[in-house]
C-alpha cells in the first residue's frame, strides 16, 4: 500500500466482498459500521487505517462486546480495553469483533452462544478456539491481520487449524485491560496473522507497561522485528513432545518438516520434558477457580440478562472452580495445582540452559470436525495439552503452519516456543521457516 | 458491672477505618464518598467491576497500613499479598472483595490502657463496598446502589479477647481513632462510617474461651460500643444463669433502645473461598523500606502529650486539646520554639492559640502564628488594671446579677462575660475577663 500498489478503499472493496461471501461462517459476532469511515482519517500512521478483526472479547469504546456470551448480548462498554487503544493510535481499525467460545472457555468456537464458526479452510471442520473467529477471519481475508487471546491454546491452537500464524507472547508483555477476563494469571491478548512479520509488525504496537494493568512489564518492548531476517545458524533447538504415544501420526508428519531448521544450519534433537498431561491438571484447576472468581460479577444485577442465560459450559466451569477453592479441598486441589506449576517452571528453565528455543506440534492433529465437541468435557484441554505446558508458566510461543494435507485442505501448525521476553528469538525462527518452505502462500507474496 | 458478677467478659474488636488517600485503593477515582454531591461520580470499569476492569494497588494506602501497624507495634510482613474473598452482595460489583487473608501486612502488635493491654492480631488492608439505599420512588419500594464509596480504602484492625470491660472497650477504640487521626492516614468520621466498629461478646466463669461468641455489628459510636456490651453482657448473664448457653450469632445494634437484636445465626463458617489475587502481583518489602517507614513514625500522641506537659509546663487538658495530627504537633512545637527564643509567656501564647486554632492550617507558618499573636496582644490587648476597672463597673451597673454570683450562682459568668466583652469587644479575650473577674 505505501507502494500505492493498492489503495485503501480497495483493501476495504476486497475485505468487504470476503465478509459478503463468508457470511455463513459466522466469523463477527458484530461488524463496525464507520470502519471505512475511521480507515480515511489514519492518513500515514504506522498502520495507516488497515481494517483489523478484533476478538469479541476485547472492550471496544462504543462497540458491542459480547465475550460470545448471551449475557452479555447487549453490553457496549463506554471503555477501549488497552489494545484496542493502542492499536487505534497506531492506525488500526477494527474491522469487526469475531466469534469465540463463550467467555472463551473452549478450543473449538462451538460453545459460542451465537453458534460456532466454521474453518474456511474446510467447511466441515472446526477453526479451533477460543480465538477461532480471529483465525477464520484472518484465513478468510475478512481482515489483514487479527487480535486473539490465548489462555492456553487459544491463540495458537486455532491458528495451526486454520492454517494462520499466530503469536502468544509472553504473560505480562501485553496489557489484560479491558479484556473480558477468563483466567487472569495465563491471559495473554497477542496477534492471529497471515505472516510472522505481520505478528511481529502489531505485537510491536500492542506491548508494554500499561499503568492500567499491574500483571503487565516493565521491561522495554525490543523492536520485534529487527533480527527477523537473520536466519537460524547456529540455534539450538529442542523438539518437545516427541514421545507422547497420541502423537506418533502427526509427528511423522512434523518430523521432516524440522529438517528445514538443519538444513538452515540450527541443531533439532529430542529432548524429554515433563509430560504434558500433567498440564492439563494444572490448567483445568487453576483456570477453573479464577472462571469461577471472574465470572461472580455476572450477577444478573447488571447488563440486562439474568444468570439463566449462562450456558451450559460456563456453568460447569463455575462449579468445578468453586469447588477447588471451597474450604477443605483448596489445599487439595488448587494449593497442590500451584505447587505442580512450579514444577513446570522449573522444569523449563532447565530445558532453556541447553537450547536457544523449545518447538513441539501446535496440536495433537488436524482441525477436528463440527460437533466433535459434544460430549467431550475435556476437549479442549486434551486440544490444547502440547500448549498448556508453557502457558501455565507464561512463556511466550508462536504458531506457523507447516503441513498441508492435499485432500482435506488442513493445516499442521508448529510450535515454536521461547524463553520469557525472547519472542524476538522465535520471530526469527518463524520466520526462516516461513520463507524456506511453501506452506505459507501469504509469506512468498 | 461484670466486677460484680460470678462471670468475666471476653471481648475482642473488629474496627474498619477508611483511609483518606487522594484515590481509591485500585483505581483512580476520587477517594471522596462524603464530598460527592451526586451518586456514582466517582467511579470507573475498574470501581464498578465492569468487565476487563483490572485492581491497580494504591501504594499510599499500603505505606499507611503499614504505618499505622508500626504505630501498633507489629510485625510487617515483608512478604504480603491481596487475596478475592468472595460472597454475594449488590453493593460488591465484582462478586469479590479485595482483600488479604493469610499474610496481612502487619500482625501481632498491641496498644497500651489503663485497664491492661489490648493486642493486635492482625491489621489488614481491603477495598471498601458500595452503599445501598432502599427508597420510595413514584410509590414503588426500590434499592439503589451508590459506587462512590466502592474501592476506598479501608483498613481492619483485629485485637484478641484481651478486653475486660466496656469501657475499655471505648478506651481502646478512642485511642485507636486518635492515633489514625494523629498519622492523617483517616478522618474516622464515625457518623460517616469513616470508621466502623464490631465487638465479639463471650462471657466465661472458669477464665478460659468458651466456645460461643456473639458478634454484634452496626455500631457507630465509642458510646453505642460501651452500650452494646454493656446490653450483651447482661443478656449472656441472664441466659447462663438460667442454665443455658448463648447461642454463636451475628447481633445487630439498635441506638435508639440501646439494645441488640439477633440478625443471623451462623450454622456454618462463611466459606469466602480465599485464593491469591491473580491481578496483583505479591508486595516485597525491603527491610530498609521498613525502618525507613519506622524512623519516619512521628512521636505518637500518649509520648508527644507527656513531653509537652513536662518541657513546656502545659497541663493535660491543654495538651489533650492540641494533640490532633502530627503537622499540626509540629507547628505547633515551632510556634512554642520561636515564643521561647522571644521570651514570650509560653502558657499566654498557648490559650491565644486554643482560641484561634483555626489558625492551625496546613498552609500557614509558625512564625505567621507567632506575628499574629504579637500584633494582636501588642496593639490591641487591653491592659490588666484597665480590665479590672471595666469589670468593676459591670459590677456596678448589675447590682442585682452581681449579687446572686457572689451568693454562688456561677453560671451567670457568661453574663458578665458578654457585658464586659461589649465594652472592650476583642481586645480581650474570655480566659482573660475570666482572670479579671476572679
Amino acid at each position: 500500500m505505501r507502494e500505492k500498489k493498492v489503495s485503501l478503499d480497495e483493501i476495504y472493496q476486497d475485505v468487504d466482498s470476503e465478509i459478503a461471501k463468508s457470511k455463513k461462517l459466522n466469523i463477527y459476532t458484530n461488524l463496525n459500521p464507520t470502519a471505512k469511515d475511521q480507515a480515511s482519517k489514519q492518513g500515514d500512521s504506522p498502520l495507516a487505517g488497515l481494517p483489523i478483526a478484533v476478538k469479541d472479547n476485547y472492550s471496544t469504546k462504543g462497540l458491542t462486546t459480547t465475550a460470545s456470551a448471551k449475557m452479555l448480548e447487549k453490553f457496549v462498554p463506554q471503555y477501549d480495553s488497552t489494545v484496542a487503544r493502542l492499536l487505534g493510535e497506531a492506525g488500526g481499525v477494527v474491522i469487526g469483533k469475531t466469534n469465540l467460545d463463550a467467555w472463551a472457555h473452549g478450543s473449538s468456537t462451538e460453545t459460542s452462544d451465537f453458534g460456532p464458526t466454521l474453518n474456511p479452510r474446510n467447511l466441515d471442520h472446526l477453526p479451533g478456539g477460543s480465538s477461532g473467529g480471529s483465525a477464520a477471519a484472518v484465513a478468510s481475508n475478512t481482515c489483514l491481520a487479527a487480535l486473539g487471546t490465548e489462555t492456553a491454546g487459544s491463540i495458537r491452537q486455532p491458528a495451526a487449524w486454520c492454517g494462520v500464524v499466530g503469536l502468544k507472547p509472553s504473560y505480562g508483555r501485553v496489557s489484560r485491560s479491558g479484556i473480558v477476563a477468563m483466567a487472569s494469571s495465563t491471559d495473554s491478548p497477542g496477534p492471529i496473522t497471515k505472516t510472522v512479520e505481520d505478528a511481529a509488525l502489531l505485537l510491536q504496537h500492542i506491548s508494554g507497561l500499561d499503568a492500567k494493568d499491574s500483571t503487565t512489564s516493565p521491561l522495554a518492548v525490543p523492536n520485534f522485528s529487527q533480527d527477523m531476517k537473520k536466519g537460524v545458524k547456529g540455534l539450538r533447538i529442542g523438539l518437545l513432545y516427541s514421545e507422547v504415544p497420541e502423537l506418533k501420526e502427526s509427528l511423522k508428519l512434523l518430523e521432516p518438516q524440522l529438517k528445514v531448521f538443519e538444513r538452515l544450519g540450527a541443531s533439532v534433537e529430542p529432548v524429554k520434558a515433563l509430560d504434558p498431561h500433567y498440564a492439563i491438571g494444572v490448567y483445568t484447576i487453576v483456570q477453573r477457580a479464577e472462571v469461577s472468581s471472574n465470572l461472580a460479577r455476572y450477577t444478573g444485577v447488571r447488563y440486562g440478562k439474568d444468570r439463566s442465560f449462562l450456558g451450559s459450559e460456563a456453568r460447569k466451569r463455575i462449579m468445578l472452580g468453586t469447588f477447588t477453592l471451597s474450604k477443605g479441598y483448596a489445599d487439595q486441589y488448587y494449593t497442590h495445582a500451584q505447587k505442580v506449576r512450579s514444577l513446570f517452571r522449573q522444569d523449563f528453565d532447565k530445558l532453556f540452559e541447553k537450547y536457544d528455543l523449545l518447538v513441539s506440534l501446535s496440536s495433537p492433529g488436524f482441525a477436528k470436525k463440527i460437533g466433535a465437541t459434544e460430549g467431550q468435557a475435556m476437549f479442549g484441554e486434551l486440544e490444547d495439552m502440547l500448549l498448556e505446558p508453557s502457558s501455565i508458566v507464561g512463556l511466550p510461543g508462536l504458531n506457523i503452519p507447516c503441513y498441508r494435507d492435499e485432500k482435506t485442505n488442513l493445516f499442521l501448525g508448529l510450535n515454536i516456543m521461547a524463553p520469557m521476553w525472547q519472542e524476538a528469538r522465535m520471530i526469527q525462527a518463524g520466520y526462516a521457516f516461513e520463507q524456506a518452505t511453501a506452506w505459507n502462500e501469504w509469506a512468498k507474496s | 458491672m461484670t466486677n460484680k458478677s460470678k462471670y468475666q467478659l471476653i471481648c475482642g474488636l473488629e474496627i474498619h477505618a477508611e483511609l483518606k488517600t487522594k484515590s481509591k485503593m485500585f483505581c483512580s477515582c476520587k477517594n471522596d464518598p462524603f464530598g460527592a454531591d451526586k451518586p456514582n461520580i466517582h467511579t470507573c470499569p475498574v470501581c464498578l467491576g465492569m468487565p476487563g476492569g483490572l485492581p491497580v494497588a494504591n501504594k499510599k494506602a499500603i505505606e499507611w497500613t503499614i504505618k499505622l501497624g508500626l504505630a501498633l507495634n507489629c510485625k510487617i510482613n515483608l512478604f504480603s499479598k491481596f487475596d478475592r474473598k468472595h460472597y454475594f452482595y449488590p453493593d460488591l460489583p465484582k462478586g469479590y472483595q479485595i482483600s488479604q487473608y493469610d499474610i496481612p501486612f502487619c500482625e501481632g502488635g498491641w496498644v497500651e490502657t489503663s485497664q491492661g493491654r489490648v493486642e493486635i492480631t492482625r491489621v489488614h488492608l481491603e477495598e471498601d463496598t458500595g452503599k445501598l439505599l432502599h427508597k420510595e420512588i413514584d410509590g414503588k419500594k426500590v434499592s439503589l446502589v451508590d459506587f462512590n464509596r466502592g474501592g476506598v480504602p479501608l483498613i481492619e484492625i483485629v485485637t484478641e479477647p484481651d478486653i475486660k470491660s466496656a469501657n475499655q472497650a471505648k478506651e481502646f477504640g478512642k485511642k485507636l481513632r486518635q492515633i489514625i487521626r494523629y498519622l492523617e492516614i483517616g478522618n474516622c468520621n464515625m457518623e460517616q462510617g469513616g470508621m466502623r466498629l464490631e465487638a465479639n461478646v463471650s462471657l466465661t466463669s472458669d477464665g478460659k474461651l468458651p466456645d460461643y461468641k456473639t458478634e454484634v455489628k452496626n455500631i457507630n459510636s465509642f458510646r453505642f460500643l460501651e452500650q452494646a456490651i454493656e446490653y450483651e453482657t447482661e443478656r449472656q448473664t441472664k441466659l447462663l444463669d438460667k442454665g443455658e448457653s448463648p447461642v454463636q450469632e451475628t447481633r445487630g445494634f439498635d441506638a435508639t433502645k440501646g439494645s441488640t437484636f439477633s440478625q443471623r445465626v451462623k450454622e456454618t463458617a462463611a466459606d469466602y473461598r480465599y485464593f491469591p489475587d491473580p491481578d496483583l502481583p505479591p508486595i516485597r518489602f525491603a527491610k530498609e523500606d521498613i525502618e525507613r517507614l519506622q524512623v519516619g513514625l512521628p512521636e505518637l500522641p500518649e509520648q508527644i502529650q507527656a513531653r509537652w506537659q513536662e518541657e513546656y509546663g502545659l497541663d493535660q487538658e491543654v495538651t489533650n486539646l492540641l494533640v490532633t495530627t502530627s503537622s499540626r504537633s509540629e507547628l505547633l512545637e515551632e510556634v512554642w520554639q520561636i515564643a521561647q527564643k522571644n521570651e514570650t509567656n509560653l502558657k499566654k501564647i498557648t490559650v491565644w492559640i486554643i482560641n484561634n486554632l483555626e489558625l492551625l492550617t496546613p498552609t500557614t507558618w509558625a512564625d505567621q502564628i507567632f506575628g499574629k499573636y504579637m500584633d494582636q496582644t501588642k496593639t490591641t490587648q487591653i491592659d490588666e488594671s484597665e480590665l479590672i476597672k471595666v469589670v468593676k463597673q459591670v459590677f456596678e451597673n448589675n447590682p442585682q446579677e452581681t449579687a446572686r454570683y457572689k451568693a454562688g450562682e456561677k453560671k451567670l459568668l457568661g453574663f458578665f462575660i458578654g457585658q464586659v466583652k461589649k465594652i472592650v469587644g476583642n481586645k480581650a479575650d474570655a480566659k482573660q475577663i475570666i482572670d479579671a473577674i476572679d
